[in-house]
Protein backbone atom coordinates (compact mmCIF):
# COMPACT_ATOMS: atom_id res chain seq x y z
CA UNK A 1 0.00 0.00 0.00
CA UNK A 2 1.50 3.26 -0.85
CA UNK A 3 1.95 5.95 2.20
CA UNK A 4 -0.38 8.18 1.02
CA UNK A 5 -2.89 5.46 1.25
CA UNK A 6 -1.52 4.65 4.91
CA UNK A 7 -2.13 8.24 5.79
CA UNK A 8 -6.06 8.40 4.66
CA UNK A 9 -6.57 5.56 7.02
CA UNK A 10 -4.92 7.29 9.82
CA UNK A 11 -7.16 10.55 8.83
CA UNK A 12 -9.89 8.67 9.34
CA UNK A 13 -9.04 7.20 12.32
CA UNK A 14 -8.08 10.53 13.54
CA UNK A 15 -11.81 11.91 12.75
CA UNK A 16 -13.69 8.96 14.19
CA UNK A 17 -11.35 9.40 17.31
CA UNK A 18 -12.38 12.89 17.78
CA UNK A 19 -16.16 12.42 16.76
CA UNK A 20 -16.76 9.27 19.65
CA UNK A 21 -14.54 11.00 21.98
CA UNK A 22 -15.55 14.48 21.90
CA UNK A 23 -18.75 14.86 19.77
CA UNK A 24 -17.13 17.33 17.07
CA UNK A 25 -17.80 16.09 13.88
CA UNK A 26 -15.20 16.66 10.84
CA UNK A 27 -15.60 13.20 9.14
CA UNK A 28 -17.40 14.91 6.47
CA UNK A 29 -14.56 18.32 5.86
CA UNK A 30 -13.09 18.46 2.59
CA UNK A 31 -10.03 16.32 3.44
CA UNK A 32 -7.15 17.94 1.23
CA UNK A 33 -7.78 21.27 3.33
CA UNK A 34 -8.05 19.11 6.88
CA UNK A 35 -4.94 17.17 5.55
CA UNK A 36 -3.14 20.32 4.94
CA UNK A 37 -4.06 21.69 8.91
CA UNK A 38 -3.07 18.39 10.37
CA UNK A 39 0.28 18.20 8.57
CA UNK A 40 0.69 21.89 9.91
CA UNK A 41 -0.20 20.25 13.64
CA UNK A 42 2.70 17.65 12.96
CA UNK A 43 5.06 20.07 12.09
CA UNK A 44 4.04 22.83 15.19
CA UNK A 45 3.98 20.01 17.93
CA UNK A 46 7.11 17.90 16.59
CA UNK A 47 4.90 14.54 16.84
CA UNK A 48 5.62 11.98 13.68
CA UNK A 49 2.43 10.57 12.53
CA UNK A 50 -1.39 11.23 13.20
CA UNK A 51 -1.58 7.84 14.72
CA UNK A 52 0.25 9.01 17.88
CA UNK A 53 -1.85 12.35 17.73
CA UNK A 54 -5.09 10.01 18.03
CA UNK A 55 -3.85 8.25 20.60
CA UNK A 56 -2.78 11.21 22.52
CA UNK A 57 -5.93 13.12 22.33
CA UNK A 58 -8.17 10.01 22.73
CA UNK A 59 -6.65 10.23 26.88
CA UNK A 60 -5.77 13.53 26.87
CA UNK A 61 -8.39 16.34 26.52
CA UNK A 62 -5.73 19.42 27.23
CA UNK A 63 -3.92 18.40 24.28
CA UNK A 64 -7.33 17.89 22.08
CA UNK A 65 -8.19 21.10 22.69
CA UNK A 66 -4.72 22.46 21.13
CA UNK A 67 -5.61 20.92 18.18
CA UNK A 68 -9.01 22.10 17.84
CA UNK A 69 -8.22 25.76 16.84
CA UNK A 70 -6.69 23.79 13.32
CA UNK A 71 -9.95 22.99 12.22
CA UNK A 72 -10.91 26.14 12.33
CA UNK A 73 -10.38 28.89 9.74
CA UNK A 74 -11.34 31.82 10.53
CA UNK A 75 -9.62 34.23 7.88
CA UNK A 76 -11.87 36.94 7.29
CA UNK A 77 -12.34 40.51 6.76
CA UNK A 78 -14.74 43.37 6.51
CA UNK A 79 -16.90 44.12 3.20
CA UNK A 80 -14.85 40.74 1.61
CA UNK A 81 -15.87 40.90 -1.89
CA UNK A 82 -17.29 44.37 -2.24
CA UNK A 83 -19.95 43.47 -5.19
CA UNK A 84 -21.62 41.45 -2.89
CA UNK A 85 -22.62 44.07 -0.71
CA UNK A 86 -23.12 46.45 -3.93
CA UNK A 87 -25.49 43.60 -4.62
CA UNK A 88 -27.30 43.41 -1.67
CA UNK A 89 -27.77 46.91 -1.41
CA UNK A 90 -29.11 47.74 -4.99
CA UNK A 91 -31.53 44.30 -4.93
CA UNK A 92 -31.94 42.87 -1.24
CA UNK A 93 -32.43 45.95 0.59
CA UNK A 94 -35.70 47.28 -1.62
CA UNK A 95 -37.22 43.30 -1.12
CA UNK A 96 -36.38 43.97 2.74
CA UNK A 97 -38.05 47.03 3.13
CA UNK A 98 -41.54 45.18 2.79
CA UNK A 99 -40.92 43.19 5.85
CA UNK A 100 -42.12 45.23 9.16
CA UNK A 101 -39.15 42.93 11.18
CA UNK A 102 -36.83 40.21 9.68
CA UNK A 103 -33.91 38.10 11.26
CA UNK A 104 -30.59 37.57 9.44
CA UNK A 105 -28.48 34.36 10.16
CA UNK A 106 -24.77 34.40 9.62
CA UNK A 107 -23.92 31.22 9.69
CA UNK A 108 -20.18 30.39 10.22
CA UNK A 109 -19.38 34.14 11.10
CA UNK A 110 -16.22 33.75 12.37
CA UNK A 111 -15.18 36.65 14.25
CA UNK A 112 -18.26 38.80 13.31
CA UNK A 113 -16.34 41.56 10.64
CA UNK A 114 -19.41 40.04 8.05
CA UNK A 115 -22.13 40.64 10.46
CA UNK A 116 -20.87 43.71 11.30
CA UNK A 117 -20.77 45.12 7.44
CA UNK A 118 -23.91 43.20 6.48
CA UNK A 119 -25.27 45.40 9.72
CA UNK A 120 -23.82 48.63 8.21
CA UNK A 121 -25.36 48.13 4.67
CA UNK A 122 -28.82 47.35 6.97
CA UNK A 123 -27.72 50.83 9.05
CA UNK A 124 -27.15 52.91 5.79
CA UNK A 125 -30.74 51.60 4.12
CA UNK A 126 -32.51 53.15 7.48
CA UNK A 127 -33.67 49.36 8.21
CA UNK A 128 -31.26 48.86 11.61
CA UNK A 129 -33.80 49.22 13.76
CA UNK A 130 -36.27 46.28 12.26
CA UNK A 131 -33.45 43.43 12.12
CA UNK A 132 -31.89 41.21 13.83
CA UNK A 133 -28.59 39.84 13.50
CA UNK A 134 -27.57 36.21 14.34
CA UNK A 135 -23.91 35.21 14.08
CA UNK A 136 -22.92 32.04 14.96
CA UNK A 137 -20.04 29.53 14.94
CA UNK A 138 -17.96 26.63 15.98
CA UNK A 139 -14.95 28.77 16.96
CA UNK A 140 -15.67 30.37 20.54
CA UNK A 141 -12.41 32.43 20.20
CA UNK A 142 -13.72 33.66 17.30
CA UNK A 143 -17.13 33.83 18.73
CA UNK A 144 -15.55 35.77 21.78
CA UNK A 145 -13.94 38.63 18.96
CA UNK A 146 -17.43 39.01 17.60
CA UNK A 147 -19.31 39.90 20.71
CA UNK A 148 -16.85 42.31 21.68
CA UNK A 149 -17.45 44.17 18.68
CA UNK A 150 -13.64 45.63 19.24
CA UNK A 151 -11.23 44.96 16.55
CA UNK A 152 -7.91 46.44 15.67
CA UNK A 153 -7.91 50.01 14.18
CA UNK A 154 -5.68 48.59 10.65
CA UNK A 155 -8.93 46.53 10.18
CA UNK A 156 -11.30 49.19 9.82
CA UNK A 157 -8.55 50.98 7.54
CA UNK A 158 -8.37 48.07 4.95
CA UNK A 159 -12.01 47.62 5.46
CA UNK A 160 -12.52 51.66 4.16
CA UNK A 161 -11.47 50.42 0.46
CA UNK A 162 -13.89 47.54 0.24
CA UNK A 163 -16.70 49.79 1.94
CA UNK A 164 -16.40 52.48 -0.76
CA UNK A 165 -16.24 49.94 -3.52
CA UNK A 166 -19.03 48.30 -2.01
CA UNK A 167 -21.20 51.60 -2.66
CA UNK A 168 -20.45 52.88 0.79
CA UNK A 169 -22.14 56.63 0.51
CA UNK A 170 -20.74 58.05 4.14
CA UNK A 171 -17.37 56.79 5.76
CA UNK A 172 -16.99 53.86 7.21
CA UNK A 173 -15.91 55.54 10.10
CA UNK A 174 -19.58 56.70 11.08
CA UNK A 175 -19.87 53.12 12.68
CA UNK A 176 -17.08 52.52 14.87
CA UNK A 177 -14.80 55.14 17.14
CA UNK A 178 -11.05 54.98 17.52
CA UNK A 179 -9.86 54.39 21.07
CA UNK A 180 -6.20 54.29 20.73
CA UNK A 181 -4.94 51.49 17.93
CA UNK A 182 -8.02 49.46 18.91
CA UNK A 183 -11.62 50.50 16.49
CA UNK A 184 -14.90 50.00 18.75
CA UNK A 185 -17.83 49.12 17.22
CA UNK A 186 -20.87 51.71 17.01
CA UNK A 187 -23.60 50.50 19.62
CA UNK A 188 -26.40 50.87 17.33
CA UNK A 189 -24.62 47.72 15.46
CA UNK A 190 -23.57 45.99 18.30
CA UNK A 191 -27.25 45.99 20.15
CA UNK A 192 -29.14 44.05 17.34
CA UNK A 193 -26.90 41.80 16.97
CA UNK A 194 -26.76 38.30 19.04
CA UNK A 195 -23.75 36.05 18.67
CA UNK A 196 -24.05 32.42 19.70
CA UNK A 197 -22.20 28.74 19.22
CA UNK A 198 -23.85 26.71 16.67
CA UNK A 199 -22.22 23.76 15.11
CA UNK A 200 -23.59 23.33 11.57
CA UNK A 201 -22.63 20.12 10.99
CA UNK A 202 -24.42 18.61 14.44
CA UNK A 203 -27.22 20.81 15.37
CA UNK A 204 -30.88 21.64 14.43
CA UNK A 205 -31.99 24.93 12.93
CA UNK A 206 -31.64 27.84 14.24
CA UNK A 207 -35.59 29.09 13.75
CA UNK A 208 -37.59 30.53 11.01
CA UNK A 209 -35.34 33.83 9.59
CA UNK A 210 -35.62 36.10 6.48
CA UNK A 211 -31.87 35.98 5.40
CA UNK A 212 -29.12 33.00 5.56
CA UNK A 213 -25.63 34.63 5.06
CA UNK A 214 -23.38 31.58 4.64
CA UNK A 215 -20.13 32.60 3.04
CA UNK A 216 -16.99 30.79 2.32
CA UNK A 217 -17.99 27.91 4.72
CA UNK A 218 -19.21 25.84 2.48
CA UNK A 219 -16.20 25.17 0.54
CA UNK A 220 -14.51 23.07 3.58
CA UNK A 221 -17.71 20.78 3.23
CA UNK A 222 -17.85 17.62 1.58
CA UNK A 223 -20.97 17.77 -1.22
CA UNK A 224 -22.83 15.27 1.37
CA UNK A 225 -22.33 17.52 4.55
CA UNK A 226 -22.76 20.68 1.93
CA UNK A 227 -26.25 19.28 0.62
CA UNK A 228 -27.47 18.52 4.29
CA UNK A 229 -26.13 22.23 6.02
CA UNK A 230 -28.19 23.58 2.48
CA UNK A 231 -30.99 21.75 3.44
CA UNK A 232 -31.07 23.14 6.71
CA UNK A 233 -30.91 26.62 5.02
CA UNK A 234 -33.90 26.14 3.34
CA UNK A 235 -35.76 25.22 6.63
CA UNK A 236 -35.21 28.13 8.53
CA UNK A 237 -35.51 29.84 5.94
CA UNK A 238 -38.96 32.14 5.20
CA UNK A 239 -40.78 31.85 2.23
CA UNK A 240 -38.98 34.49 -0.11
CA UNK A 241 -36.06 34.35 2.40
CA UNK A 242 -32.74 34.96 0.72
CA UNK A 243 -29.89 32.96 0.93
CA UNK A 244 -26.28 34.49 0.37
CA UNK A 245 -23.11 32.46 -0.52
CA UNK A 246 -19.41 33.15 -0.89
CA UNK A 247 -17.98 34.54 -4.02
CA UNK A 248 -16.72 30.38 -5.04
CA UNK A 249 -20.06 28.75 -3.82
CA UNK A 250 -23.07 28.01 -5.57
CA UNK A 251 -26.14 26.25 -5.46
CA UNK A 252 -25.85 24.87 -9.28
CA UNK A 253 -25.77 21.17 -8.75
CA UNK A 254 -27.24 21.41 -5.14
CA UNK A 255 -29.47 19.07 -3.48
CA UNK A 256 -32.38 22.47 -3.05
CA UNK A 257 -30.96 23.79 -6.54
CA UNK A 258 -34.77 23.63 -7.47
CA UNK A 259 -36.26 25.47 -4.21
CA UNK A 260 -34.09 28.58 -4.91
CA UNK A 261 -34.46 31.23 -7.58
CA UNK A 262 -31.15 33.34 -8.17
CA UNK A 263 -31.22 36.76 -7.54
CA UNK A 264 -28.07 37.60 -8.54
CA UNK A 265 -25.94 34.75 -9.81
CA UNK A 266 -22.21 36.35 -10.06
CA UNK A 267 -23.08 37.81 -5.77
CA UNK A 268 -24.10 34.44 -5.04
CA UNK A 269 -27.47 35.71 -3.28
CA UNK A 270 -30.93 33.61 -4.35
CA UNK A 271 -34.19 33.55 -3.08
CA UNK A 272 -36.36 30.66 -1.59
CA UNK A 273 -39.30 29.87 -3.51
CA UNK A 274 -42.49 30.87 -2.42
CA UNK A 275 -44.71 27.48 -2.52
CA UNK B 1 18.34 18.41 -28.06
CA UNK B 2 17.38 15.62 -25.59
CA UNK B 3 16.96 17.05 -21.87
CA UNK B 4 14.82 14.34 -21.15
CA UNK B 5 16.20 11.07 -21.47
CA UNK B 6 15.58 9.72 -18.31
CA UNK B 7 11.93 9.98 -19.09
CA UNK B 8 11.96 7.14 -21.58
CA UNK B 9 10.39 4.56 -18.26
CA UNK B 10 8.41 7.30 -16.57
CA UNK B 11 4.74 6.06 -15.35
CA UNK B 12 1.89 7.62 -17.66
CA UNK B 13 1.44 11.40 -16.92
CA UNK B 14 -1.56 12.08 -14.71
CA UNK B 15 -1.71 15.13 -14.82
CA UNK B 16 0.31 18.22 -14.80
CA UNK B 17 0.58 21.22 -12.49
CA UNK B 18 2.62 24.93 -13.70
CA UNK B 19 3.68 27.39 -11.36
CA UNK B 20 4.63 30.76 -11.39
CA UNK B 21 4.80 34.08 -10.12
CA UNK B 22 6.40 37.95 -11.61
CA UNK B 23 7.44 37.05 -15.24
CA UNK B 24 5.68 33.85 -15.78
CA UNK B 25 2.24 34.84 -17.52
CA UNK B 26 4.27 34.84 -20.92
CA UNK B 27 6.34 32.05 -20.52
CA UNK B 28 3.15 30.22 -19.48
CA UNK B 29 1.47 30.83 -22.77
CA UNK B 30 4.38 30.23 -24.41
CA UNK B 31 4.17 26.49 -23.08
CA UNK B 32 0.92 25.99 -23.28
CA UNK B 33 0.39 27.54 -26.70
CA UNK B 34 1.16 24.00 -28.87
CA UNK B 35 -1.52 21.82 -27.01
CA UNK B 36 -4.80 21.00 -27.74
CA UNK B 37 -7.81 19.34 -26.48
CA UNK B 38 -6.07 16.10 -27.16
CA UNK B 39 -3.77 16.34 -24.15
CA UNK B 40 -4.14 13.11 -22.46
CA UNK B 41 -4.05 15.44 -18.90
CA UNK B 42 -5.43 17.59 -16.62
CA UNK B 43 -3.58 20.82 -16.14
CA UNK B 44 -3.31 23.06 -13.52
CA UNK B 45 -2.24 26.46 -13.34
CA UNK B 46 -1.09 28.39 -10.19
CA UNK B 47 0.54 31.80 -10.87
CA UNK B 48 0.46 34.67 -9.06
CA UNK B 49 -2.06 37.42 -9.49
CA UNK B 50 -3.78 40.45 -8.26
CA UNK B 51 -6.63 39.55 -5.68
CA UNK B 52 -9.15 41.77 -8.02
CA UNK B 53 -8.20 39.48 -11.48
CA UNK B 54 -11.96 38.46 -11.09
CA UNK B 55 -11.25 35.74 -13.91
CA UNK B 56 -9.41 38.01 -16.30
CA UNK B 57 -6.44 35.39 -16.58
CA UNK B 58 -8.43 32.47 -17.26
CA UNK B 59 -10.56 34.06 -20.06
CA UNK B 60 -7.07 35.85 -21.16
CA UNK B 61 -5.72 32.62 -21.79
CA UNK B 62 -8.17 30.86 -22.82
CA UNK B 63 -8.76 33.48 -25.83
CA UNK B 64 -5.30 32.78 -27.22
CA UNK B 65 -5.01 28.64 -26.43
CA UNK B 66 -6.64 25.73 -28.57
CA UNK B 67 -6.82 23.76 -25.51
CA UNK B 68 -9.61 24.86 -23.65
CA UNK B 69 -8.89 26.62 -20.47
CA UNK B 70 -11.83 27.35 -17.25
CA UNK B 71 -11.34 28.80 -14.43
CA UNK B 72 -10.90 26.00 -11.35
CA UNK B 73 -13.97 25.74 -9.50
CA UNK B 74 -14.90 24.36 -5.96
CA UNK B 75 -15.29 20.37 -6.36
CA UNK B 76 -14.84 20.57 -10.28
CA UNK B 77 -13.25 17.39 -11.30
CA UNK B 78 -9.66 17.81 -12.88
CA UNK B 79 -10.10 16.93 -17.00
CA UNK B 80 -7.81 15.76 -19.12
CA UNK B 81 -7.53 17.84 -22.42
CA UNK B 82 -8.25 20.91 -20.08
CA UNK B 83 -6.09 24.09 -18.02
CA UNK B 84 -7.96 24.61 -14.80
CA UNK B 85 -6.90 27.96 -13.96
CA UNK B 86 -6.14 29.24 -10.17
CA UNK B 87 -8.76 32.08 -8.91
CA UNK B 88 -7.16 34.60 -7.23
CA UNK B 89 -7.94 35.30 -3.33
CA UNK B 90 -7.86 31.47 -3.02
CA UNK B 91 -5.58 28.46 -2.39
CA UNK B 92 -6.27 25.10 -4.86
CA UNK B 93 -5.92 22.10 -3.71
CA UNK B 94 -6.74 18.59 -5.02
CA UNK B 95 -8.51 16.21 -3.59
CA UNK B 96 -7.66 12.13 -3.90
CA UNK B 97 -9.39 11.13 -7.19
CA UNK B 98 -8.51 14.50 -8.86
CA UNK B 99 -11.31 16.70 -7.52
CA UNK B 100 -10.14 20.19 -7.34
CA UNK B 101 -10.99 22.13 -4.00
CA UNK B 102 -10.76 26.00 -3.23
CA UNK B 103 -9.75 27.38 0.40
CA UNK B 104 -9.35 30.80 2.16
CA UNK B 105 -7.18 29.34 4.51
CA UNK B 106 -4.15 31.98 6.09
CA UNK B 107 -2.05 33.17 2.93
CA UNK B 108 1.17 30.76 2.65
CA UNK B 109 4.48 33.02 2.31
CA UNK B 110 1.91 35.98 1.43
CA UNK B 111 0.54 34.23 -0.97
CA UNK B 112 -3.05 33.08 -1.77
CA UNK B 113 -3.38 31.04 -4.09
CA UNK B 114 0.11 29.81 -3.26
CA UNK B 115 1.77 27.12 -5.05
CA UNK B 116 3.13 25.00 -2.39
CA UNK B 117 -0.11 24.31 -1.35
CA UNK B 118 -1.39 23.33 -4.84
CA UNK B 119 2.21 21.31 -5.75
CA UNK B 120 1.63 19.48 -2.34
CA UNK B 121 -2.10 17.97 -2.41
CA UNK B 122 -1.19 17.63 -6.34
CA UNK B 123 1.38 15.46 -5.38
CA UNK B 124 -0.76 13.53 -2.98
CA UNK B 125 -3.54 13.04 -4.91
CA UNK B 126 -1.43 12.47 -8.35
CA UNK B 127 2.01 10.78 -6.75
CA UNK B 128 4.28 9.62 -9.26
CA UNK B 129 1.96 10.23 -12.52
CA UNK B 130 2.84 14.04 -11.50
CA UNK B 131 4.36 16.79 -14.15
CA UNK B 132 5.07 19.80 -12.03
CA UNK B 133 6.66 22.66 -13.77
CA UNK B 134 7.84 25.94 -11.86
CA UNK B 135 8.63 29.33 -13.80
CA UNK B 136 10.00 32.99 -13.49
CA UNK B 137 9.06 34.71 -9.85
CA UNK B 138 10.04 36.74 -7.48
CA UNK B 139 9.88 34.61 -4.14
CA UNK B 140 10.15 30.96 -2.97
CA UNK B 141 6.56 29.88 -3.44
CA UNK B 142 7.01 26.19 -4.98
CA UNK B 143 10.29 25.24 -3.98
CA UNK B 144 8.92 23.33 -0.71
CA UNK B 145 6.08 21.88 -3.49
CA UNK B 146 8.47 20.80 -5.85
CA UNK B 147 10.33 18.85 -3.01
CA UNK B 148 6.68 17.40 -2.20
CA UNK B 149 6.53 16.44 -5.96
CA UNK B 150 9.65 14.45 -5.79
CA UNK B 151 9.11 12.79 -2.68
CA UNK B 152 6.20 11.10 -3.58
CA UNK B 153 7.62 10.06 -7.05
CA UNK B 154 6.42 12.86 -9.67
CA UNK B 155 8.70 14.58 -11.90
CA UNK B 156 9.93 18.40 -11.54
CA UNK B 157 10.98 20.71 -14.36
CA UNK B 158 12.38 24.25 -13.33
CA UNK B 159 12.61 27.28 -15.62
CA UNK B 160 16.00 27.93 -16.42
CA UNK B 161 17.07 31.04 -13.72
CA UNK B 162 18.82 32.78 -17.26
CA UNK B 163 15.79 32.80 -19.12
CA UNK B 164 13.39 34.26 -15.85
CA UNK B 165 12.41 37.59 -16.20
CA UNK B 166 12.59 36.99 -12.42
CA UNK B 167 14.97 34.51 -11.51
CA UNK B 168 14.60 34.02 -7.56
CA UNK B 169 11.91 31.70 -7.98
CA UNK B 170 12.87 29.28 -9.76
CA UNK B 171 16.37 29.24 -8.60
CA UNK B 172 15.19 28.66 -4.83
CA UNK B 173 13.70 25.75 -6.30
CA UNK B 174 16.48 24.44 -7.85
CA UNK B 175 18.76 24.89 -4.69
CA UNK B 176 15.65 22.89 -2.89
CA UNK B 177 15.81 19.77 -4.42
CA UNK B 178 18.15 17.62 -6.58
CA UNK B 179 17.21 18.79 -9.42
CA UNK B 180 20.44 19.47 -11.54
CA UNK B 181 19.43 21.95 -13.92
CA UNK B 182 17.08 24.12 -15.27
CA UNK B 183 15.09 24.13 -18.51
CA UNK B 184 14.31 26.62 -21.14
CA UNK B 185 10.84 28.34 -22.40
CA UNK B 186 11.48 26.13 -25.53
CA UNK B 187 12.35 22.75 -23.71
CA UNK B 188 9.45 23.20 -21.21
CA UNK B 189 7.07 23.62 -24.57
CA UNK B 190 8.61 20.64 -26.04
CA UNK B 191 7.92 18.37 -22.63
CA UNK B 192 4.39 19.10 -22.95
CA UNK B 193 4.13 18.23 -26.46
CA UNK B 194 5.54 15.39 -26.13
CA UNK B 195 3.66 14.52 -23.27
CA UNK B 196 0.26 15.15 -25.79
CA UNK B 197 2.08 13.42 -28.84
CA UNK B 198 3.31 10.21 -26.73
CA UNK B 199 -0.70 10.22 -25.34
CA UNK B 200 0.84 10.56 -21.44
CA UNK B 201 3.98 9.23 -21.94
CA UNK B 202 7.03 12.04 -22.10
C1 LIG C 1 -13.30 31.25 6.30
S1 LIG C 1 -14.36 31.56 7.63
C2 LIG C 1 -15.65 32.50 6.85
C3 LIG C 1 -15.98 33.77 7.60
C4 LIG C 1 -16.97 34.70 6.92
N1 LIG C 1 -18.25 34.05 6.70
C5 LIG C 1 -16.40 35.24 5.63
O1 LIG C 1 -16.82 34.83 4.56
O2 LIG C 1 -15.52 36.08 5.69
C6 LIG C 1 -15.08 29.97 7.94
C7 LIG C 1 -15.74 29.85 9.32
O3 LIG C 1 -16.56 28.69 9.33
C8 LIG C 1 -16.54 28.16 10.62
N2 LIG C 1 -16.99 26.77 10.64
C9 LIG C 1 -16.34 25.67 10.22
N3 LIG C 1 -17.08 24.57 10.45
C10 LIG C 1 -18.24 24.99 11.01
C11 LIG C 1 -19.40 24.32 11.48
N4 LIG C 1 -19.51 23.00 11.42
N5 LIG C 1 -20.39 25.06 12.02
C12 LIG C 1 -20.29 26.40 12.10
N6 LIG C 1 -19.22 27.09 11.67
C13 LIG C 1 -18.19 26.39 11.14
C14 LIG C 1 -15.08 28.32 11.03
O4 LIG C 1 -14.93 28.25 12.44
C15 LIG C 1 -14.74 29.68 10.45
O5 LIG C 1 -14.91 30.70 11.39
Amino acid sequence: MEPVEIERIEVNLLLEAIFQRYGYDFRDYARASIERRLSQFLKDSGIADLSTVTSQLLRDPAFFHRLVPYFSVSVTSLFRDPPFYKALREKVVPMLRTWPRFKVWHAGCATGEEVYSVAIVLREAGLLDRAMLYGTDISQPALDTAKAGIYPLEILKQGSANYQKSGGTGSLSDHYHAKYDVAVMNAALVKQITIARHNLAMDKSFGEVQMVVCRNVLIYFNQDLQNLVLKLFLDSLDHGGFLCLGDKESLSFSAVEHAFVAVDEKARIYKKRVM
Amino acid sequence: MEPFADTAAAPTVRAVVIGGSAGSTEVNRTILRGLSAAFPAPIVVVLHMHPEDGGLMASNLAAILAIPVVEAADKMPALCGRVHVAPAGYHLLVERHGTLALSVDEEVRWSRPSIDVCFDCAAKAWGSGLVAVLLSGANDDGADGLVQVLRRGGRAYVQDPATAAFPFMPTAALAATSLQRGHSPVELADLLLRIEVGAGHA
